[in-house]
């Protein structure tokens, strides 16, 4: 993948209006994310947690520069890479790893897994796991939400991969006529398993789709949440005012492979380097530093912190109970005696 | 010769082999070239054939199964993977409103010689959307054939048919069954679509199956016969069409029959080979048709749902002891 061509600094003169509060959110949150990932892959190791398991390793800025951006009433969909927006709407990481476990008090009582956190009390519609499943979903939970006259809308994210499925052409179409609050969300982290976005199509600048039906789109720098911040405020600005949708492409990265039994062939080296020498968490962590917004004391108090509460959530996790064989039974109809076939 | 490979192997070699035989065959599917293969059936395939034959697609099932469709009516033969039939849901339209009807609706002027294939079925705890089976749902629509294997040597020789055969084909294997061995021989052999194989010659009651729950009636029969108890296996191989003389021969013997399907019991293949054998063997059935099915629900994540979930020997065992009226 290209690497991108965002890396300049936020415009000069235009003073960033981000407090020091929002800094120490965004770090805590990447953080926390990063840490409750890196413990959910080495368990992953010890077969504590199964089946497929895909980590944001990498992409945390993008998910930070959203929840500073939107309101909690504000809706999100997105897919199976899922864990970190989770926890950035609110999921707890007790749930969270819980449901990695696939113990009853799992975020969705051990049912989803690692693709399938879903939390209605945080406006979370849960991670999707085929691909691009999500877009036109999106679409409807911005709908009933417009049919509701709210001012929320629905953060509807998909990968590079999921951008070349039909559906979001039959969603983009239809939000724009309709003027759905949507904002739409590809996260651009160069590779669709083993493909990278420039085989995928003639139009590697995936913003570019949002052209055809005349809905704004831009390209974004992922690898900082401030950028990502700004660019949702603009964009959930123009939703809000009914004006419709809005799409960013956001460009990212993930360190690790697509899935825990991916080894990343497809990829060199010095790219994944590239990368990694941006990292948000590392870069923000200097910046607070250097900018007087944290001590080193301060720092390593969350760093604690936020180890404390991945130990806690492992703990939590270890010490739960696999659902009963009976609740197999449990939340396929809402009917409490339907007739299942036996 | 004859060697031991493993399913994906099997598949491989059908497919490159059909590839050398005939230049209007070819592969196309996500991740089939560069990378080998998500589960690594295609290792090699783009080597050998080159990138005009062995093409990786976008996440675009829906388009490229109708790619493979219309291909297909204008002289190529595709063979078309998913990455497993799970997202191939996208894609029946052109399954089932197009390369279904098209002999049909074309009276004839048009054929439609296409392969789908990719695994259908569980794979350890991959939840609701990751693990569902599509032969039933597939078998239900005339002018589609549904082949479902993981015999290594069985697949082979139905690959290479399904890929000559002029109709069009849905072919299941299984993600967690490919590494599945068996002995392959060298020497090219084909097996007929529609043909089902008796595996153990047995007495006292038929179990039927296909796919990745073969493994399972075999540990069940392996177990039955500790106990005295003589079960002749037959796999089905094919589900469309049905070999349904052969279970119907089988049970004229035995008198009993157990039929064992990973799908949801509901209007499943194993609904359909009761109703058949009702109907073909009913003045020698010694007792009701009994099958073993998967849950009728969703698959969930947790382990203990997941077993809890599937068809497993000691299931297979319990029906086979009810239909012999023995206490389990
Ligand atoms: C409809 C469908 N086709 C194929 C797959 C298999 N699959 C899972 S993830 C993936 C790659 C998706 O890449 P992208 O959209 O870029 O998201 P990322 O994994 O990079 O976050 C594929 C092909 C699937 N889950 N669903
Ligand atoms: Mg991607």
């Amino acid at each position: 993948m290209a690497p991108v061509a965002t890396k300049k600094k936020a415009k000069s003169g235009n003073k960033s209006k981000v407090s020091k509060k929002t800094y120490l959110e965004w770090y805590t949150l990447m953080l926390r994310i990063r840490k409750f990932e890196e413990r959910a892959l080495m368990m992953y190791g010890q077969q504590k947690i199964r089946g497929f398991c895909h980590v944001y390793i990498g992409q945390e800025a993008v998910a930070a520069g959203i929840e500073s951006a939107i309101t909690k009433d504000d809706c999100i969909v997105t897919a199976y890479r899922q864990h970190g927006i989770a926890i950035g709407r609110g999921v707890s990481s007790d749930a969270a790893m819980a449901e990695l476990y696939g113990k009853e008090t799992g975020v969705n009582k051990g049912k989803g897994g690692s693709m399938h956190f879903f939390s209605k009390e945080h406006n979370y519609f849960g991670g999707n796991g085929i691909v691009g499943a999500q877009i036109p979903i999106g679409a409807g939970i911005a709908f009933a939400e417009k049919y509701r006259d709210t001012k929320n809308l629905c953060v509807t994210m998909f990968g590079d991969g999921a951008a070349r499925q039909g559906a979001l052409h039959e969603a983009f179409n239809m939000s724009m006529a309709w003027k759905l609050p949507v904002l739409y969300i590809c996260e651009n982290n160069g590779y669709a398993m083993g493909t990278s976005v420039e085989r995928t199509s003639n139009v590697p600048d995936i913003y570019k789709l949002g052209l055809g039906y005349e809905m704004p789109c831009e390209a974004v720098d992922g690898m900082d949440p401030e950028a990502v911040h700004n660019a949702i405020s603009k964009a959930a600005a123009h939703i809000r005012a009914g004006k419709g949708p809005y799409f960013l492409e956001i460009k990212t990265y993930r360190y690790k492979g697509h899935s825990v039994s991916d080894p990343g062939k497809y990829r060199s080296k010095d790219e994944v380097k590239e990368y990694k020498d941006r990292d948000p968490i590392n870069v923000l962590e200097k910046k607070l530093i250097k900018e007087k917004m944290a001590t080193e004391a301060a720092i390593k108090k969350i760093k604690d912190a936020v180890k404390a509460e991945v130990d806690q959530a492992v703990k939590f996790a270890e010490e739960s109970s696999f659902p009963d064989a009976s609740e197999l039974y449990t939340d396929n109809y809402l009917q409490d005696d339907y007739p299942f076939l036996t | 010769m004859s060697r031991e490979i493993q399913l994906r192997d099997a598949i491989r070699e059908a497919m490159s082999e059909e590839m050398r035989r005939d230049e209007s065959v070819f592969l196309m599917g996500e991740e089939v070239a560069e990378y080998n293969g998500a589960y690594k059936v295609s290792k090699g395939m783009l080597d050998e054939f080159g990138a005009k034959r062995v093409i990786d697609t976008p996440i675009a099932e829906l388009g490229f199964a109708g790619i493979g469709v219309g291909a297909a009516m204008n002289g190529l033969k595709p063979i078309v993977e998913f990455m497993t039939w799970n997202f191939a849901v996208l894609a029946f339209d052109q399954i089932v409103n197009n390369a279904a009807k098209t002999l049909s609706q074309s009276a004839g002027a048009f054929s439609c010689p296409i392969v789908f294939r990719g695994p259908s079925g569980s794979a350890g705890q991959l939840a609701q959307q990751h693990s569902q089976t599509f032969e039933a749902w597939l078998a239900n629509c005339p002018g589609l054939k549904v082949i479902s294997c993981i015999d290594p040597y069985d697949t082979k020789g139905l690959m290479k048919s399904a890929i000559r055969d002029n109709d069009p084909i849905c072919f299941m294997e299984s993600e967690s069954s490919y590494g599945f061995t068996g002995i392959v021989p060298e020497e090219e052999y084909l097996i007929p679509i529609g043909k089902a194989a008796i595996r153990r010659e047995g007495t006292d009651v038929t179990l039927v199956s296909f796919n990745k729950m073969m493994i399972e009636v075999n540990t069940a029969a392996d177990e039955l016969a500790k106990e005295g108890i003589s079960a002749e296996v037959i796999d089905l191989r094919t589900i469309r069409p049905l070999d349904h003389h052969t279970i119907v021969e089988s049970v004229k013997k035995t008198n009993r029959i157990v039929v064992v399907d990973e799908s949801w019991p509901f209007a499943g293949v194993s609904a359909e080979i009761a109703y058949e054998v009702q109907k073909y063997a009913f003045d020698y059935l010694d007792a009701p048709v009994v099958r073993v099915n998967s849950a009728d629900v969703s698959l969930p994540y947790a382990p203990t749902l997941v077993s809890e979930y599937l068809p497993n020997p000691r299931k297979i065992i319990q029906a086979v002891k009810s239909v012999m009226y023995q206490k389990a």
